[in-house]
């Protein structure tokens, strides 16, 4: 015991959290010198926790809270105002957070699954084919994850206007199809996913290229494909600018726009910062338990192992 | 990189050059792989290229007031070379803009990558407790929008609606000056630490599973501490997820737009040019001066394209370093 114990003291000296594992060596470690290994990274863990939960948890609270409570009562204490809030809310302007909701929704779904098939062709092609001209269209690919998507909002609204196009939701689904960056990953799990054998195998039974993508390919692409969704379909819901610039329309408006003009707005009409709260609150749920419910499906070591492909 | 899905195409048939592979005799049609990839490249040009393209012309002209049929004269529009960057360049406003974006980005980098790393290597500490919990809340974030974000984070600052003002005006101290002078670049980095931390620590993460665990089992039994097989072994494993989280967040920080403008009804410290891209939206749409938006973009966008090309160069140097 008391070696185990100068071990331990010299471990603290050094620094050091407790190995954790010392159940593989024989002899064991000392309950106590384990629990405190366990200790420190746990704590830490949840205070990482506590801090990402706080703001949500408030924007929960506030959202019951009345406007006149919500400048008069501590932040954290519930209020009496979430049934009357909620009816403001869906009642703002003729039922218009209803809309932006079913914009967002529309935005994203449309917009991720036209993506990820663009993708994935693409990524495909790039990763199973040699033709003239795949190392550019690669490269240009390449350059295009570096380019910030942000910095070419005000041209294409430019743009599409030159053609009529800019104001109506067209404009705010067209230019988010094209995504480098799903290009990017589709082409890397189809090059570790994909075998050649198949492909050829299934040319040689006389199935043409659009068949053997068909029906061989997309499913054993479906891992990639998920991930390239949902990537998108979060990127195009969280997307603020864009929607921003594009849209004239408030009836067009994703949620992002939509609670961005309730909350600037509101330094004249503090009612409407209830508004924005509480419509903050009702937005985080449906994609919350979204990203949630599909986090097992991520093939997030796309993205980690990519940079190795 | 772009060359290994050729390998097999390029080695096989050497390896099995006594008879020719009947693969190779397959029925292919050559068109096959175009259309496979046009629908991206289509839009991708017309969605990336063009606006890009369009961006760089109408930054190299402007509209000058030449003489002509009125006595007003007549607006023209016309080359002129790169005087608008020049004159984007010497605008004190777009530099301090440019200033006070490096220094949130100084901020907001480090410590969204530091944390994200520290966070995914507590997950692969073998008996730490309340893992999915601790996982599932710091990703939490990643599923709210930067402009909800900044609106939750807007009224934790609020003096009014704050409960970290609320405890210390209890305490009679005041309420923090969250969005003061002193504390508006911590707490706007603040946003953007809280949002990207959850989704980097889990590529760090799922970076950190793919190691095998053999790897660190004789470091273990050598009686290296938990922190020792961390920083030595760890760490320098996932240098690769680093360097492309660490890019991603360096793009990002120059994207910065709808955070502060979000917080820009809450306090008049955040003027209408408080980020390049505020200043860009502005001139291209408030002041109607398109010109001096394009070479701004431009040097924005550039900025960015470098700035991760050097990233990845160095990265990849010290890789390749390592490795011999």
């Amino acid at each position: 015991m008391t070696a185990v114990e100068t071990r331990r003291a010299a471990d603290a000296r050094r620094g050091g959290a407790e190995p954790a594992r010392r159940t593989s060596r024989p002899g064991g470690a000392s309950p106590r010198a384990s629990r405190r290994g366990k200790v420190l990274p746990t704590v830490v863990l949840l205070i990482g926790a506590f801090y990402c939960l706080v703001p949500v948890g408030w924007v929960f609270i506030a959202s019951s809270k009345s406007p006149g409570e919500l400048f008069t009562s501590f932040s954290f204490a519930p209020g009496t105002g979430l049934a009357g809030n909620l009816g403001d809310l869906f009642a703002y302007e003729g039922g218009q957070y209803g809309l932006w909701a079913a914009n967002s929704l529309l935005y994203a779904g449309v917009g991720g699954v036209l993506s990820t098939f663009v993708s994935t062709m693409a990524g495909y092609a790039l990763a199973k084919y040699s033709f003239r001209g795949r190392d550019l269209i690669f490269f240009m690919i390449l350059a295009g994850v570096l380019i910030p998507g942000i910095t070419l909002a005000i041209p294409q609204y430019i743009l599409l206007s030159e053609i009529g196009l800019a104001g109506g939701p067209l404009s705010v689904l067209l230019p988010i199809i094209i995504s480098p960056f799903g290009i990017y990953l589709s082409r890397v799990f189809a090059q570790s996913a994909v075998p050649q054998e198949i492909l050829e195998a299934s040319r040689i039974d006389g199935a043409g290229e659009w068949r053997t993508f068909r029906h061989i390919v997309l499913p054993i692409m479906v891992p990639g494909m998920v991930t390239v969704f949902l990537l998108q379909f979060v990127g195009i819901w969280n997307n603020f600018l864009l929607p921003f610039v594009m849209l004239s329309d408030q009836a067009d408006y994703p949620l992002t726009v939509g609670l961005y003009t309730l909350l600037s707005k509101g330094s004249g009409a503090p009612a409407l910062y209830s508004l924005a709260i509480t419509g903050a609150a009702v937005s985080i749920i449906p994609l919350t338990l979204l990203v949630l419910f599909l986090q097992r499906f991520w093939r997030l070591d796309l993205i980690s192992g990519g940079l190795k492909g | 990189m772009a060359d290994t899905a050729l390998r097999p195409e390029v080695t096989h048939p050497v390896a099995a050059s006594p008879a020719p592979r009947p693969a190779r005799r397959r029925r292919r049609s050559p068109i096959a792989p175009y259309l496979f990839v046009a629908p991206a490249v289509v839009l991708f040009v017309v969605f990336m290229l063009v606006p890009l393209g369009y961006t760089i012309w109408s930054s190299l002209r402007a509209y000058r007031i030449e003489e002509g049929a009125s006595v007003l004269g007549v607006r023209v529009d016309k080359f002129v070379g790169l005087d608008n960057y020049v004159a984007v360049l010497q605008d004190a406003e777009l530099l301090a803009s440019f200033g006070r974006l490096g220094l949130y980005g100084l901020i907001a980098v480090p410590l969204t990558l530091g944390l994200a790393l520290l966070f995914a290597l507590l997950l692969d500490v073998p008996a730490v407790r309340a893992k999915r919990f601790a996982r599932t809340a710091i990703f939490i974030p990643y599923a709210v929008p930067g402009i909800t974000a900044a609106l939750l984070w807007g009224f934790m600052y609020l003096p009014s609606t704050s409960p970290f003002s609320y405890v210390t005006n209890a305490l009679g101290w005041g309420p923090i000056p969250f969005l003061e002078a002193g504390g508006l670049f911590g707490s706007l980095a603040n946003i953007a630490i809280w949002g990207g931390v959850g989704f980097n620590m889990i590529i760090i993460y799922t970076s950190l599973r793919g190691i095998p665990a053999e790897i660190y089992e004789s470091a273990r039994l050598d009686g290296a501490s938990e922190l020792q097989v961390a920083l030595r072994i760890k760490v320098p494993l996932v240098v690769p997820a680093l360097v492309l989280t660490g890019v991603f967040a360096l793009i990002g920080t120059l994207q910065l737009y709808g955070e502060p403008n979000t917080l820009r009804p809450l306090t008049t410290e955040i003027t209408q040019s408080w980020a390049p891209l505020m200043t860009i939206y502005r001139d291209a749409f408030l002041t109607d001066d398109l010109p001096a938006a394009a070479a701004s973009s431009t040097i924005l966008a550039l900025g960015t394209v470098v700035l991760s090309a050097v990233v990845l160069a160095v990265a990849n140097r010290k890789r390749a370093e390592a490795a011999s």
